[in-house]
């Protein structure tokens, strides 16, 4: 599977879900409704920017705090398919992959400093690349480990077969 | 094998599990709130319209709803979810559910321990990343998605992966002025928010030993801010008592073995200062003392990280026969907290004070609702995150603190070291 898009590049470390996802959306629970909300926290244009299929590559830590499934699913409903992110928060990584909203997908630090904000990116997940069009540079992406992509080629857990 | 790991074994129906194992896991017991409730609830409507359907909750007994983030309700939505929540609970035969405005209710991690509705040995799987707190009653508390908990819901299972252990051997005895809340802020400025990172952090030592359950429960809720999966205490006397005080349920107890831990660290609680995380992260730790004098225009006595019985008597030590000179606001963390607190005469030294005592809700630690803040507020808080708009505008600021510094920085309206208040 190759996806292709745009990448939205917010570098800090530890963007949390609080970001993500404000707390007084807590209570809305319509996917779309959500997505009006993602990434607030840090840029309150966000959704209007992002187009169906686009990439989120961040620092350190993606999606601490809270375990608001909100946050994935906001991110998801305004066309984000994936995540790059040097590490991630365990309930984030596991509400991404789970739920079958996005991939979450795990690079060196140094990929992060490497690739701007709206580069065009191709991404293989079988061969765990990220080739970057605008710069010409390739990375590699951590495999996901055996059960998480069960997972994910199944679409999420409630496919899943134990 | 250590306590978390003889837990996921027992519950995976293993002999023996090892750090790095992926396994699918038994559930005790489960809960969701008025939050995660309604997210699960909205799974299981996409699962139904991929022909997935919930026939039956796998074991209704072992599940409890608590309404605590949005409550008692302060528009239509949230009002709409309640009644939503209410009839599907009923629907699928959950009968633990505390209901505002009925008797015991609050917030979702005080009830599991005021109610003992987990015992030592359990794996428990909450809705809410604050789990872990339960953690201090020696079982395996961990927290989990709206996804997830629908699949445990529906299987009685999940999986896991199980992971490597932390120990922090608590040594010496607690300084009147130190409480569990500056030892787990000193240790989450040590190792940082993704410090553990998928682990489960251990808290032992003669400290942990002399301490009330309420205080290594202050421990074990804020090790989610270090990314911990879990926070674990070893079972002992003192457990057991507080456990019989509330429920007559038999459990056995696990302890693990002399196991090596992945990494040990210890600190001398003698030598702790009041700690306070500016900031806007609950790394961000600094002595209180160092922070004297930074103006605040907000204390906050609230969440399940600090208004419980004994957090509220801490306060209310420093607040007796004084005014605030800051607004103040008082949330008990569960009704039978505020109850006791009552009795004990806490309520009208907070009332007299000159604060706000509120409902047992999670309010305004995740920016809900009572007490957001507004533009350049500037908020001291007993709860556990201090994230850009965690508890209002985004250019709010929240530093987190003991009951003790809290209270003596409402009297100053400035940061304020404890000692510099007790005679």
């Amino acid at each position: 599977m190759t996806l292709k898009g745009t990448v939205h590049k917010y570098g800090k470390d530890n963007i949390d879900t609080d970001v993500i996802l404000p707390g007084p959306y807590l209570k809305i629970h319509d996917h779309s409704e959500l997505s009006k909300h993602a990434m607030e926290g840090i840029d309150p244009n966000f959704s209007k920017k992002v187009s169906k299929g686009d990439f989120l590559l961040s620092g350190n830590n993606f999606g601490c705090g809270s375990s608001r499934e909100h946050a994935p699913i906001a991110l998801s409903h305004c066309g984000i398919s994936a995540v790059i992110a040097p590490s991630f928060a365990r309930i984030f990584y596991r509400n991404c992959v789970d739920g079958g909203y996005l991939l979450p997908l795990e690079v060196e630090k140094s990929t992060l400093e490497q690739i701007s904000d709206k580069d065009s990116l191709e991404i293989d997940i079988e061969k765990n690349e990220i080739h970057d069009i605008s710069n010409g540079k390739k990375f590699s992406i951590l495999p996901f480990p055996p059960l998480i992509k069960k997972i994910i080629d199944c679409g999420g857990l409630m496919y899943y077969k134990e | 094998m250590n306590i978390t790991e003889k837990i996921i074994a027992r519950a995976s129906e293993r002999n023996t599990v090892s750090p790095g194992d992926v396994v699918f896991a038994n559930v005790d017991k489960l809960m969701i709130h008025d939050v995660s409730g309604p997210g699960v609830i909205k799974v299981f409507e996409e699962w139904a319209k991929r022909g997935i359907e919930l026939e039956k909750v796998w074991n209704p007994d072992k599940v409890w709803i608590s309404e605590d983030h949005f409550v008692p309700s302060a528009d239509r939505i949230s009002a709409e979810n309640i009644t939503k929540l209410t009839e599907w609970a009923k629907k699928f035969e959950i009968k633990k559910h505390f209901k505002y405005g009925l008797g015991q209710y609050g917030i979702c991690h005080t009830l599991s321990h005021e109610e003992a509705l987990v015992l030592p040995g359990e794996f428990y799987v909450g809705g809410d990343s604050h789990t872990n707190t339960t953690g201090a009653l020696g079982a395996l508390a961990v927290g989990l998605g709206h996804t997830d908990i629908a699949y445990a819901m529906m299987h009685g299972r999940i999986w896991l992966k199980v992971p490597e252990t932390m120990l922090f051997r608590l040594i010496g005895n607690k300084p009147s002025h130190i409480m569990a809340k500056d030892i787990i802020l000193k240790i989450i400025s040590d190792i940082g928010t993704d410090g553990a990172n998928y682990k489960a952090m251990e808290f032992a030592g003669d400290a942990v030993r002399e301490m009330s359950m309420e205080e290594r429960l202050t421990l074990t809720n804020m090790t989610t801010e270090a990314g911990a999966k879990n926070g674990i205490i070893e079972p002992d006397a003192v457990t057991d008592k507080y456990i019989r005080q509330r429920s007559a349920n038999p459990y056995k107890p696990i302890v693990g073995d002399d196991s090596p831990y992945l990494e040990e660290y210890t600190y001398e609680i003698e030598k702790l200062e009041p700690i306070v995380a500016k900031p806007f992260s609950p790394q961000n730790g600094a002595a209180a003392r160092e922070l004297q004098g930074v103006e605040v225009n907000k204390a906050y006595i609230g969440s399940c990280t600090g208004a419980k019985l004994e957090d509220l008597r801490s306060a209310a030590q420093i607040l007796k026969g004084k005014k605030v000179k800051i607004r103040t606001e008082v949330l008990p963390a569960a009704q039978s907290i505020y109850i006791k607190a009552m009795k004990e005469g806490l309520i009208d030294i907070f009332m007299e004070a000159g604060a706000v005592v509120g409902p047992p809700t999670c309010g305004a630690c995740c920016g809900a609702h009572m007490g957001i803040l507004a533009k350049d507020e500037i908020c001291v808080s007993t709860t556990n995150r201090n994230f850009p708009g965690r508890m209002g505008h985004i250019e709010s600021q929240t530093y987190l603190a003991s009951p003790l510094v809290v209270a003596a920085s409402a009297l100053k309206g400035k940061i304020t070291d404890p000692r510099d208040v007790i005679k």
